[in-house]
């Protein structure tokens, strides 16, 4: 019941936190911008402030945690008190700083793993799109066959042969995922290589990178954005399954993914330790795809009243 | 008289040992006891089969003192063991891609499974003394030539009896240049093994007075032979329970074999063996009545299971021990300095109290553990001290270090935590650990004994000799520190032959005080057996410390309450 | 008519290409992987002679272009071969643990398939209203929740309490009402963890085609909204739909190997793991095969529905 009454209270104090987010930035930004600002739905603001908030925690991780991210600062599992806040992990390390430091980390991997998943899928996916033959084919065939092999099970075979520094971790994630993108990429460049405007451009004689960049890249860009957001999510997941399974991010680096498993045995009892960072990435999660769906909302061309 | 006599009573022995105690000192059989080291095989590798008939000199054993430690709680009924019921069992092991070949059973789910169906000539009882199984009895003239003397009336599941041609079946399994068992290497010095009448005579290439442990050795499970060979794919056994169905990696279910032999002894009508690997699953299968008993119970969760009052939780300390192994032959552990320094920059007592919840012991880098004879429990003990450590470093010429520590949960439960609590405490000290997290698939190949500074755990053993030449010996195959020090292996011979118990001793505590204090093996920590049993099960007052689930035979002297 | 078929063909064949890709895949990462099935099952015991004597045993000793032929053959020919690890003939392991899989996955289908749609119909007709805001954040934190971990909070709900059993224990000859009340609890998560993705595509899918003029003029005419949405926008949303359900369903079948974990459900994903950990090379690769197989099919059912359901597709190259 504590966690009805919890989440009540947390709406309760969100809505009118996002009302005066929202009008602040109609305020504060410059005319063209604030005009959206305006507009835009509650839940947008809300997912804005939510990532905001986040982004802050995470440049700024050394200046807001009472405690360093590794040190063992008391015993086990501690229960929330005046120093503690959110009491102490399995190794007596504090949760709140390791939730701080773990904004830093997780936010980080998992944004350098969709860029770069983004970054290789999309523009292969465009590439392939656009020469189409022989080449379409044969890397789409083979992107086919990647997807098809179960893509937690795909990287634990790579990270098993490669190892598991934070650097392969990325590599590996943003490989698999770069499959699913190319799909995406592809399919929506398909729809965009055969408009007037490329033609023209193509018969203008000018080069791919101009093509996709100048022509079919803006084109493409709303449902690669819808994309990227859950994409963004799902790489905190990957992590967690991964570490599930005996991988992961290495200690002691604090990841919300590897809290969520390190502590998550407690939940069997009661305790609500494992909820703090699953609560966390969840909080993101939705908050990203809330303005996701804000911007989808934009481009879907409806003038209805929000 | 014979020699070496030792019987189902074991009271014979006594007096050969006292005659002969450098015998069964030299002779003891290199038993690889690490030999299952996977994912997720973790404690329960005690590997105790050396117990030699010194510890019977004893009486009470130093086993039998350490037993068990219940909580105040805990008061089973001791009555008389009663039949029936239906006996589950979830187990943190066991993988859908275990086999049937005795030669490579490498889990506790195998060996529990195995001692469930299984008889074996030679079982160690719950006090650590060898008692007869299918070998009635066993004698040796000279401890060369073994006699055993095969049960008669004992039958297998299918309803053959056992016979001496199905014993020699059975052993020569594991040996043979195409054998592929585990153990094989065990039966490198045997010559010969024949029938005589109901006896079996195994010849050896030299005398072993240890001989009868090898045979008590989990993977040597009795079955039936055709034309000398077992069937390796058979569940056929002439043990408690007899196979109803099994699904590797998922469950066995086992009845109550009607013909045992042993009437005092397998009290359940049915046995259920489930392999649950995630530990959570265990602990509710356990909490919502699912199964009776559970293994590798996350030590952070012992107190709230406690505090459940749902279960008993049993906890059987031994000699089994964790390690941090550094390899004495590379920089910089190369100085005994260096290796001093992390030594006093590890927190035992916080080790114990973090990843062992409390169950288990602070040990002194010291491989021989209380439950052995020459344990040297004066030894000045090493407490948290950065200073000290710091000291040592300024010895070495250094101001810091940095070195790598390569773990692995495969290692032990907990390693990476326990890395991670190392790592901080050095950090006072100003020795930087710089913790990397291996898989744990492949962990044992490509981490072990190849990196400088790793995880590892052991079993122990229950005799100091066997210990130091399976772990510390010069060139020894586990010698995972690669360490040589000539004052330990010149002492280390000299020991065996030692008639002189005081002088034996006193070079036994020298021993353990240059392994713990020059030595290249961390060791921080005794780790006991952690089960837990629904309240209704009840076990005998002793519980084995000879392997983890009362010796994998729980199934065997367990019963319902 | 005979259009559809042409491309079921085709894309069968494209099927069996990749299939075979696959299998290259797959058995060159596990041929990269450290040590293999004869030193993987000797474990710490190994030594030199007894490795070897067992890779003799097992043909291990043998090249590996030469081995894959061999699968390769055995495969064309309708055998799989036999598991180096337990010896058993890998048709045999798999039957039983195919049969779990895919009743779990479509246990779970058939809660999670009209649920989303229901919900996502309903958060379209509704859109940002409250329900619709309530529903996408409940599926968002739902699917942002790690799948064990869900499963643990499920377990501490349902099965502490005795509703449901924490483990399932499921045998051949149960009845199906058992078999359905004991694999209650993962099904229930997996639902969760699907749903969320079905949903928000159905109605994004919905949404999408609001602004359409044909739309427009429904309502003009003064249909209910409930109308114009079921019998105007869905048929013409449904490819994508239809595509995304197909993903989850292979999703379902490939890569619940947590959840299996977790409740203790002998399927293919904990065969699979186990296998790569222990290099039975012959077993990875026919569960890789299911897989892929499984993903295949339903990607290429999802495209004949679709082209069925919009004829215009038919005429896309």
């Amino acid at each position: 019941m504590g966690v009805v009454v919890f989440l009540i209270a947390f709406v309760a104090v969100s809505i009118p936190l996002s009302w005066a987010f929202r009008a602040a930035l109609a305020r504060l930004l410059p005319r063209d911008m604030a005009y959206a600002a305006g507009t835009m739905p509650l839940t947008a603001a809300f997912g804005l402030m939510v990532v905001g908030l986040y982004v802050f925690v995470a440049l700024f991780a050394p200046l807001l945690a009472p405690f360093p991210e590794r040190a063992v600062v008391g015993s086990q599992f501690q229960p929330w008190d005046s120093t503690h806040w959110l009491g102490t992990d399995r190794l007596g390390r504090d949760m709140l700083s390791r939730l701080i430091y773990g904004a830093r980390n997780t936010v980080g991997i998992a944004f350098a793993t969709t860029a770069l998943a983004f970054l290789v899928g999309s523009l292969l996916g465009i590439w392939a799109a656009l020469r189409g033959g022989w080449l379409d084919q044969g890397l789409s065939r083979f992107v086919d066959a990647l997807m098809a092999i179960p893509s937690l099970i795909f990287s634990l075979l790579l990270l098993t042969i490669f190892g598991t520094s934070v650097l392969t971790l990325i590599l590996v994630i943003a490989a698999v995922d770069a499959t699913r993108v190319y799909r995406i990429a592809r399919s929506v460049a398909q729809g965009v290589v055969v408009m007037d405007y490329v033609e023209a451009a193509r018969l203008r004689g000018e080069g791919t990178w101009y093509l996709i960049r100048r022509e079919i890249l803006p084109n493409a860009l709303a449902p690669l954005v819808a994309e990227f957001g859950l994409r963004f999510c799902f790489v905190f997941l990957t992590i967690s399954s991964l570490s599930f399974l005996g991988l992961g991010i290495q200690p002691p680096t604090a990841d919300w993914g590897s809290m969520v498993r390190d502590n998550a045995t407690l939940i069997t009892f009661g305790d609500v330790t494992p909820l703090l960072p699953a609560g966390a990435i969840a909080l993101l999660t939705v908050a990203v795809n809330f303005i996701v769906d804000w911007q989808l909302y934009r481009a879907s061309g409806l003038k209805e009243r929000i | 008289m014979p020699l070496f006599v030792v019987s189902t009573s074991c009271y014979e022995m006594l007096t050969l040992c006292a005659e002969k105690p450098w015998r069964v000192v030299a002779g003891i059989v290199r038993h690889r006891t690490r030999r299952n080291r996977e994912k997720h095989n973790t404690t329960n590798k005690a590997h105790q089969t050396g117990v030699t008939r010194r510890r019977l000199l004893q009486g009470a054993t130093a086993l039998g003192a350490a037993g068990l430690i219940l909580p105040a709680s805990y008061r089973p009924a001791r009555a008389e063991p009663q039949k029936g019921g239906n006996f589950r069992i979830g187990l943190g092991h066991g993988n859908s891609t275990d086999g049937y070949d005795p030669g490579l059973w490498d889990n506790l789910y195998a060996q529990v499974f195995a001692a469930a169906r299984h008889n074996q000539l030679i079982e160690v009882d719950s006090d650590g003394q060898l008692i007869g199984e299918i070998a009635e009895s066993w004698d040796s003239d000279d401890g060369q030539t073994w006699v055993f003397r095969i049960r008669q009336g004992v039958t297998f599941h299918s309803g053959k009896d056992v016979t001496v041609d199905d014993v020699i079946a059975s052993l020569n399994h594991h040996r043979g240049d195409d054998a592929t068992s585990a153990i094989k290497q065990f039966f490198d010095p045997v010559t010969d093994i024949r029938a005589d009448g109901d006896n079996v005579v195994v010849t050896l290439d030299a005398p072993n007075g240890d001989f009868p442990y090898l045979m008590s050795d989990y993977h040597l499970a009795i079955m039936p032979g055709a034309d000398g060979k077992i069937d390796p794919t058979s569940t056929d056994g002439c043990g408690p329970y007899i196979v109803e169905s099994y699904e590797p990696g998922v469950q066995a279910t086992l009845n109550r074999n009607p013909d045992y032999w042993k009437s005092h002894r397998a009290h359940f009508d049915r046995v259920e063996i489930l392999a649950i690997l995630d530990s959570a699953a265990r602990l509710n299968a356990l909490m919502t009545g699912q199964v009776d008993l559970i293994d590798q119970i996350d030590p952070a969760t012992i107190g709230m299971l406690e505090a459940r009052n749902v279960a008993n939780i049993l906890s059987i300390p031994g000699n089994a021990h964790y390690v941090f192994p550094m390899d004495s032959r590379a920089a910089p552990f190369d100085d005994n300095n260096v290796r001093l320094a992390l030594k006093y920059a590890i927190d035992r007592q916080q080790m114990v109290d973090t990843i062992l919840g409390g169950h288990g012991a602070v040990s002194n880098d010291n491989p021989i553990g209380p439950a052995n004879r020459y344990f040297y429990a004066d030894m000045e003990p090493k407490e948290f001290d950065p200073d000290r450590a710091r000291y040592y470093l300024r010895q070495a010429g250094m101001e810091s270090l940095s070195v790598d520590l390569n773990v692995a949960d495969a290692a032990f439960a907990g390693a990476v935590d326990a890395g991670a609590l190392f790592a901080e405490t050095a950090a006072q000290a100003g020795i930087n650990i710089n913790l990397v997290r291996e898989p744990n698939d492949g962990y044992w190949d490509n981490v072990w004994m190849q990196k400088p500074f790793v995880a590892s755990y052991w079993g122990g053993r229950a005799v100091e000799d066997h210990m130091f030449t399976t772990g510390y010996a010069a060139g020894a195959a586990w010698n995972d520190s690669f360490w040589e020090h000539e004052r330990f292996n010149e002492l280390l011979v000299k020991a065996r032959s030692e008639v002189n118990e005081d002088l034996r001793r006193e070079m036994y505590h020298e021993m353990q005080r240059i392994v713990s204090f020059e030595g290249s093996v961390i060791i921080p920590m005794n780790n006991n057996y952690v089960m837990a049993t629904a309240l209704n099960v009840a076990t005998p007052e002793q519980v084995s410390a000879n392997w983890n689930i009362d010796g994998f035979r729980a199934t065997e002297r367990w019963w319902f309450a | 008519m005979h259009l559809v078929l042409m491309m079921i063909l085709q894309r069968l064949a494209l099927g069996v290409l990749t299939l075979f890709v696959v299998s290259l895949v797959i058995f060159g990462a596990t041929e990269l992987l450290p040590g293999d099935l004869a030193s993987t099952l000797l474990g710490q015991s190994a030594t030199p002679e007894t490795v070897a004597a067992l890779r003799a045993q097992l043909g291990l000793d043998q090249p590996a272009p030469v081995r894959y032929w061999a699968w390769l053959t055995g495969v064309l020919q309708g055998d799989f071969g036999v598991s180096l690890a337990t010896r058993r003939p890998i048709a045999d392991m798999l039957a039983t643990r195919l049969g779990n899989t895919v009743f779990l996955a479509l246990y779970a289908a058939a809660i999670a398939v009209p649920l989303s749609l229901i919900l996502g119909v309903l958060a379209a007709l509704w859109r940002n209203s409250l329900f619709d805001r309530v529903a996408n954040a409940g599926a968002l934190s739902a699917i942002s929740f790690p799948e064990f971990f869900l499963a643990y909070i499920l377990i501490f709900l349902l099965a502490q309490s005795g509703y449901f059993p924490s483990m399932t224990r499921i045998s051949p000859n149960m009845s199906l009402g058992d078999k359905l009340y004991v694999t209650f609890l993962p099904a229930l998560t997996l639902t969760l963890v699907v749903t969320a993705h079905m949903m928000r595509m159905t109605r994004a899918a919905i949404i999408n085609l609001m602004a359409q003029p044909y739309i427009e003029m429904a309502r003009l005419k003064g249909l209910s909204p409930l109308r114009i949405v079921l019998r105007h926008a869905l048929p013409n949303a449904l490819a994508p739909i239809i595509n995304v359900i197909a993903i989850n369903l292979a999703y379902l079948i490939t890569g619940v190997v947590v959840v299996e974990v977790v409740f203790v459900y002998p399927g293919l994903g904990q065969l699979m793991v186990d296998s790569v950990s222990k290099r039975d090379i012959a077993v990875v690769q026919a569960i890789a095969l299911i897989f892929a197989s499984a993903y295949v099919l339903l990607n290429l059912t999802a495209d004949v529905l679709s082209t069925l359901t919009n004829p215009r597709l038919m005429r896309r190259k």
